[in-house]
């Protein structure tokens, strides 16, 4: 596929438009080996500008390889990559200045305080002085840290770490934000919190580009996704396209002790469109889960413990792997 | 923030400025942190020469001085004859302090230098930026220093004015070396205690830091020849009472720290830039 010239094109920025603005990033055939270990085996994928773009996969699906080869950071083994229409093997530290990375660990410094973080971080893009003094009043409050302006990162909780991370990204008002496992190791009000100001982030336009293991994440957060699985990219389009291809619209979940489970299983295998038998629980995927619930009953076998949901991404990626997201 | 104010960073950050200034944005982080602990540093280096003029280079002094008539080794008064020597080591134990445990800080334990290379700053860019803070901490230790040398009379020429740059050049030339060596480690894993042990202590005791080099056997006399610290004490004394060398042995001194200079330098650029995108 052409490329743009991505530099020649006018900055609309906030309107975006992939029918006419060249894509933020293009990968095709991406490879990257360690030795004998493929990480990632040839993938391609393009992301358009103001698109929230996910990379949905288990720990070592390739999700963070793949990462840090789109932040510049770390060379391909082989295939073709453009950032910002530019090759990274050639332009990796133009590129990086103009992106914004959240790494999956906090690289933050333990002697600064935090306005010191967001100053010094802007300082390594040559910001000035009066700018900066301007941006850090407005990344304090978009990260809701302002009563924590004077602090040091050992007395920030997780969230607000993550927080100040992402603020820090923002510094330079990157064309592409970048987030390896935003929310990994939070507490659920910090992931709420944190996907409330990557969402802000997202209506405004920036471009974002997110790893996650977690399917609610990727759902709420995500345009559109690629599903990786040692890496490979087992399926891709929106979180609703994917469910609808790839399960049903409902799944009962039922348990009735590890010790019953597959032979409750064989009984009731007719029911619903297919079925995932795990070692602690039987999901059966249907158009209708009241109604599947309530034929295992019929059939006289009671659940000790039984839930009907909509489907999600995990169910989309038991199919795809026939294994969990999260081990 | 709001969607007025983003400008982009295409049209916000000027990518030839960063690879013109990068590793001065490096050093102005390296330097912020490094004021964190300006009360230690500062109390280190002016506690480090007050007790060891007090205790060697006049208690020690004393004795060899009333033994010698005042014309202990090399024909000077003792406090004269390691004033440089001190002077030396205090200027590279400074700038390797800078260069050890940051580094190690930069790659391991906080990562900082990746947030740096994530911002477009290239792995020679931090290097020079670590050695820059280096070189300023070495200015203030090995003022500091000369000022209370030649508050105790250590001086007899202002000639001596000579070692404070001196002293710096070496000083950095040596710290080069210790970077490239940091930027090794995986971990300290007690590294620096094993290098501090085995490589500075011997460093400072066989490079005629407290007697002349030559009083030593030949058999041992090498230590003090491969030393930075040697070579930094004996251009110390040239300048600081003519201490007499000949011209070949001082363009030996300069070269032999030149050549540790750039060979650490252009390991340690090498290094930081496998690390930082390995």
């Amino acid at each position: 596929m052409p490329v743009p010239d991505w530099t020649t094109v006018s900055r609309l920025a906030f309107v975006p438009n992939p029918e006419t603005q060249p894509p933020m990033i293009v990968a095709q055939n991406l490879t990257k080996v360690y030795g004998d270990f493929t990480a990632v085996a040839g993938i391609d994928f393009t992301v358009a500008r103001g698109e929230s773009f996910g990379l949905l996969g288990p720990n070592g699906a390739g999700k963070s390889t793949t990462m840090r080869m789109i932040t510049a950071t770390l060379q391909r083994s082989g295939g073709d990559l453009t950032i910002l229409g530019k090759d990274p093997d050639k332009f990796g530290p133009q590129i990086r200045a103009h992106l914004g990375v959240v790494p999956q660990a906090d690289n933050l410094d333990t002697e600064l305080k935090v306005h010191e973080k967001l100053y010094i971080y802007g300082r390594y893009f040559g910001l000035s002085r009066k700018y900066l003094a301007k941006k850090i009043e407005e990344l304090l409050a978009f990260a809701q840290l302002e009563d924590k302006r004077n602090s040091k990162v050992d007395q920030l909780s997780g969230g607000m770490k993550r927080r100040l991370t992402i603020a820090r990204a923002l510094v330079n008002e990157p064309e592409v934000l970048l987030l390896d496992e935003p929310t990994t190791g939070l507490d659920p009000q910090a992931r709420h919190v944190l996907w409330d100001r990557l969402f802000r982030l997202k209506e405004q336009g920036v471009t974002l580009v997110i790893t996650t293991h977690y399917m609610d994440e990727a759902e709420q957060l995500c345009d559109r996704l690629i599903v990786m699985d040692q890496g490979k990219i087992m399926a891709e389009g929106s979180p609703a396209s994917l469910i609808a291809q790839y399960s049903s619209p409902e799944v009962v979940e039922v348990r009735f002790g590890s010790d019953r489970n597959v032979a409750v299983a064989e009984k009731i295998s007719h029911l619903g469109d297919r079925m995932d038998v795990l070692p602690d629980r039987i999901l059966i995927y249907a158009q209708d889960g009241e109604a599947a619930l309530a034929e295992i009953i019929a059939l006289g076998e009671h659940p000790v413990t039984s839930l009907v949901r909509r489907s999600s991404l995990e169910d989309v990626f038991l199919r795809l792997t026939g294994r969990t997201l999260v081990d | 923030m709001s969607a007025g104010h983003w400008r982009g960073a295409t049209n916000l950050v000027d990518t030839n400025r960063i690879a013109r200034f990068g590793a001065l944005y490096a050093a102005e982080y390296r330097i912020r942190n490094m004021l964190k602990w300006w009360q230690a540093i500062v109390a280190f280096g002016i506690g480090n020469p007050l007790l060891y003029l007090t205790s060697i280079g006049i208690g020690v002094g004393s004795l060899i001085d009333k033994n010698t008539n005042g014309s202990g080794p090399d024909g000077v008064k003792y406090l004269a004859f390691i004033a440089p020597a001190l002077l030396a080591t205090a200027a590279l134990q400074g700038t390797m302090e800078e260069v050890t445990f940051p580094v190690v800080h930069g790659f391991d334990w906080r990562k900082v230098f990746f947030a740096m290379h994530a911002a477009g700053l290239t792995g020679k860019q931090v290097a020079q930026g670590v050695i820059i803070s280096a070189i300023t901490r070495s200015i203030f230790t090995v003022s500091v220093y000369w000022v209370i040398l030649w508050a105790f009379d250590a001086f007899s020429s202002m000639s001596a004015l000579w070692l404070i740059p001196v002293e710096i050049y070496f000083g950095t030339c040596f710290a080069s070396v210790m970077m490239a060596v940091s930027a090794y480690l995986k971990e300290d894993d007690g590294w620096f205690a094993i290098i501090g042990r085995f490589v500075v202590a011997p460093m400072f005791l066989f490079s005629g830091t407290f007697y002349s080099l030559s009083t030593l056997p030949l058999t041992i006399r090498w230590v003090g020849w491969i030393s930075p610290l040697w070579h930094a004490t004996e251009i110390g004394r040239y300048f600081s009472y003519n201490h007499p060398i000949p011209s070949t042995m001082l363009l030996v001194h300069f070269g032999y720290m030149t050549a540790l200079c750039v060979a650490g330098l252009l390991i340690a650029n090498r290094k930081f830039a496998l690390r930082l995108a390995a």
